[in-house]
């Protein structure tokens, strides 16, 4: 194994990740595309840390932190979405258009 | 190291079989026009990043990721498709169609990008696989020793998520409502 079969691998991810955060509408949608490119970060990581393997594994250390900000990062998401949803009964990105100058 | 060498190894064949699920999965997480299956596939990526991470010999951090991804995250997902009342057949309106080429080649250009620098920069350096993988304790020494204070800011910042979710889908009761709950 050699370290850029999985560089390569994540750099497709986060772009698919790009990809589903421009072209989708649905706000849930957005979410799932957003968790695409923090689990392209991740695979970055992990495969940083079986080269170097440092004495006390920080990339696995830094990847649990980054999966425990990805869930509060979507409860939060979620709630806001449908906060939003139920004032404008839209989870349309397009319709949200209150900050808008 | 020559592609014949390469692929000669066994385990570069889990990995291309491993890599396929996660790109192809990945894909259809961002093309598909049905909601709940997006969710679904997005399981699938999941559980191939884990097998790659098991294959990297990071068996704690690949749990995890089954546990609260594929445990927690998607269940949540599913949750606010279902709250949003997303339609759970085919909907055309999931995407913007007109924004499609663009995203395509910005992605891809970025794409090209991201893997030509990390190529270059890293070369080939090959990855040693270790019997043992790593061993868990030295993670909960580290988390509870070096990492204590990022530790704690983690769990207060989801302790904040959990009081803002609460607070934020809450629903606001009406007059009526609030004087009867006083009243009991």
């Amino acid at each position: 194994m050699i370290l850029n079969q999985f560089l390569v691998i994540a750099a497709a991810l986060f772009s698919l990740g790009v990809y589903g955060l421009i072209v989708r509408r649905n706000a849930v949608m957005i979410l799932l595309a957003v968790e695409l490119m923090l689990n392209a970060v991740n695979i970055n990581l992990i495969a940083f840390e079986a080269v170097i393997r440092s004495s006390q594994a920080v990339g696995q250390i830094f990847t649990i932190f980054i999966i425990t900000v990805a869930a509060a990062e979507v409860g939060i998401g979620l709630a806001i979405v449908i906060m939003i949803f139920r004032n404008r009964q839209s989870a349309n990105v397009d319709d949200f258009n209150l900050m808008k100058f | 190291m020559s592609f014949e060498s390469w692929i000669s190894e066994p385990i570069n064949w889990v990995y291309l079989v491993f890599g396929a699920v996660v790109l192809v999965s990945g894909f259809r997480v961002v093309t598909t026009q049905n909601v709940v299956r997006a969710a679904l596939y997005l399981v699938a990526t999941l559980g191939g990043t884990a097998a790659l991470f098991l294959m990297l010999s990071a068996e704690f951090v690949a749990w995890t990721l089954v546990l609260v991804y594929i445990g927690a995250v998607v269940v949540l997902f599913l949750f606010g498709t279902m709250i949003t009342r997303a339609p759970m057949v085919r909907d055309v309106g999931l995407d913007t169609p007109k924004a499609r080429p663009v995203a395509a080649g910005l992605s891809l250009i970025l794409f090209l990008t991201l893997s030509y620098t990390t190529m270059t920069a890293f070369g080939s350096r090959e990855i040693v696989q270790v019997g043992e993988g790593t061993d868990t304790r030295i993670l909960g020494e580290a988390l509870l020793g070096r990492f204590v204070l990022p530790f704690e800011i983690v769990g207060f910042i989801l302790l904040a998520a959990l009081v803002g979710g609460v607070t934020l889908a809450r629903r606001d009761l009406t007059p009526k409502e609030e004087e009867e709950r006083s009243s009991v």
